[in-house]
């Protein structure tokens, strides 16, 4: 197991390390024992300082207090936002921050987002379902008549980025390239900061440049175009945003989703008796999903301290980082009965897998569209199939939770 | 029995409207809102607690 360029976790009330492996691949045994433990705010010296609240009340305080946890670091990398502006002075600041409307405070906020929401709204995304479909159906199609396939990476990782590139209008064939960037991004927080790392980086960002420039010259019906021709406040949105927003519909519709649909395959091959009632029943899969979202909610995100203050008895000063780990919500047992246990037809489900208040998913709609039809034409397509236990389950590092391989045995295919 | 959505607290999670889309619509935001001032029929009184237990809001009230 790899540790960060922190080393390894001594203790993890007072030490712990959110981008370390072992921190996913132990996730609800550490937030069990630091409950047990009496400790429902775990802090770390690491990153600049960071607060993990593990409660369903905490969590939904603090997401719901945008004046004293600041979005402007949605992801706790290594630099406090103070040291990014330094070695990139260019670098959007509050209220706005570098990917809004995600890392933007109110009042700016909401004109932000309202901008983006219509694309986004049940009504809009409902249509996308069959090209859902054809999607997962071509992926399934692609694995031949094979016993053994990776589900992780001969299906779940390829769904989300398809849509994605689609509907932001970039080419299908450079899907590879940006799931690499999102990986490099996301799961490589505790990394050392190298100079290949950051050639990546400038790479994605001149990618990224060349894609606005070129709908700039060639406008589409695409959500690349229609936020060139977006407003706010009387004025286009500065191509800084335009560039923000993008990057954010990459990484933020990317990983989630697959990490979604991957921890709800993998449940589903662990756990024959769910599977057959998925496939017999195939009208409660709506509702399997919504307890898969809150029993392995992907999403864990971040605020930032505004000024130094006391909560809740510990002592948080301006610039530290506050994780939201929506998952851990999910699993307060002063919030769901047996929450520990997953129940696929769980009739009350308040969960926060998409978060809570102003900064709730904006893509929560097609997030569920694609697990959903994910899981509906894989149970379709493979009515019986199993976990190998016989190799490794990795999962994914830093705020994003999911397998990234998922060896699987065919037992019956349709 | 009566269904009302709090737009001060809805955040457009859109779990009411997917539960209950007899009971309750979406605007061009994704925002939710009751129909028909919020009267549920008889028939309709589990839907609508359902989509209660299901708001991550706490924004739907409902008067017996």
């Amino acid at each position: 197991m790899t540790d960060t360029v922190y080393g390894p976790v001594t203790d993890w009330a007072t030490d712990f390390d959110h981008g370390a492996p072992e921190y996913n691949n132990n996730i609800h045994q550490i937030w069990d024992d630091l409950k047990a433990a009496g400790c429902p705010i775990a802090h770390t010296e690491r990153y600049g300082g960071v607060w993990l609240p593990l409660t369903h009340d905490l969590v939904k305080e603090i997401a719901y207090d945008p004046t004293h946890f600041s979005s402007l670091t949605p992801v706790v990398q290594q630099l406090k936002p103070s040291e990014v502006l330094k070695e990139d002075p260019e670098a959007l600041g509050a209220p706005i921050g570098p990917v809004p409307p995600i890392s933007s405070d109110p009042p700016f906020h909401a004109d932000a987002r309202r901008i983006l929401l219509p694309a986004f709204s049940p009504k809009m995304i409902d249509p996308w379902r069959t090209e859902v479909e054809e999607i997962c159906n071509k992926l399934i199609d692609d694995m031949g008549d094979v016993n053994m396939i990776d589900a992780a990476v001969q299906y779940t990782q390829h769904i989300p980025v398809l849509v994605v590139a689609q509907m932001v209008g970039l080419p299908l064939a450079d899907a590879d390239r940006f799931r690499g960037w999102v990986d490099m991004v996301l799961g490589g927080i505790g990394a050392e900061r190298t100079e290949e790392r950051m050639a990546q980086f400038m790479a994605m960002d001149e990618y990224l440049t060349k894609h606005i420039e070129d709908h700039i010259e060639n406008p589409r019906d695409d959500l690349t175009t229609y936020l060139l021709n977006s407003e706010i406040f009387g004025e286009k949105l500065s191509p800084r945003h335009v560039f923000g927003t993008i990057l954010l519909l990459i990484i933020a519709g990317i990983d989630t989703t697959w990490s979604g649909i991957g921890s709800s395959l993998w449940h589903l091959a662990s756990n024959a008796v769910d599977r057959r009632r998925l496939v017999e029943n195939p009208q409660m899969i709506p509702a399997a999903v919504e307890e898969f979202l809150r029993a392995y909610a992907p999403v864990t995100m971040a605020r930032m301290v505004t000024e130094d203050m006391e909560f809740h008895g510990v002592q948080m000063k301006k610039e530290d980082r506050v994780l939201l780990p929506f998952p851990a919500a999910n699993r307060d047992e002063n919030q769901f009965a047996n929450p520990a246990e997953v129940v696929i037809d769980r009739e009350e489900n308040r969960h926060a897998a998409f978060g809570l208040g102003i900064h709730r998913c904006i893509g929560s709609n097609l997030a569920r569209l694609e697990m959903n039809v994910a899981i509906e034409v894989f149970l379709k397509r493979f009515p019986d199939f199993e976990l190998d236990t016989t190799e490794q389950v990795t999962w994914s590092t830093g705020q994003v939770r999911g397998p990234r391989n998922l060896p699987f045995r065919i037992n019956a295919r349709a | 029995m009566r269904v009302h959505v709090d737009p001060s607290k809805c955040q457009g999670h859109n779990r009411c409207y997917a539960l209950a889309p007899e009971l309750f619509d979406v605007d061009d935001l994704g925002n939710a809102f009751e129909l028909n001032d919020g009267v549920v029929p008889a028939a309709l009184e589990d839907k609508a607690r359902l989509a209660l237990a299901n708001c991550p809001e706490f924004a739907i009230i409902i008067e017996e």
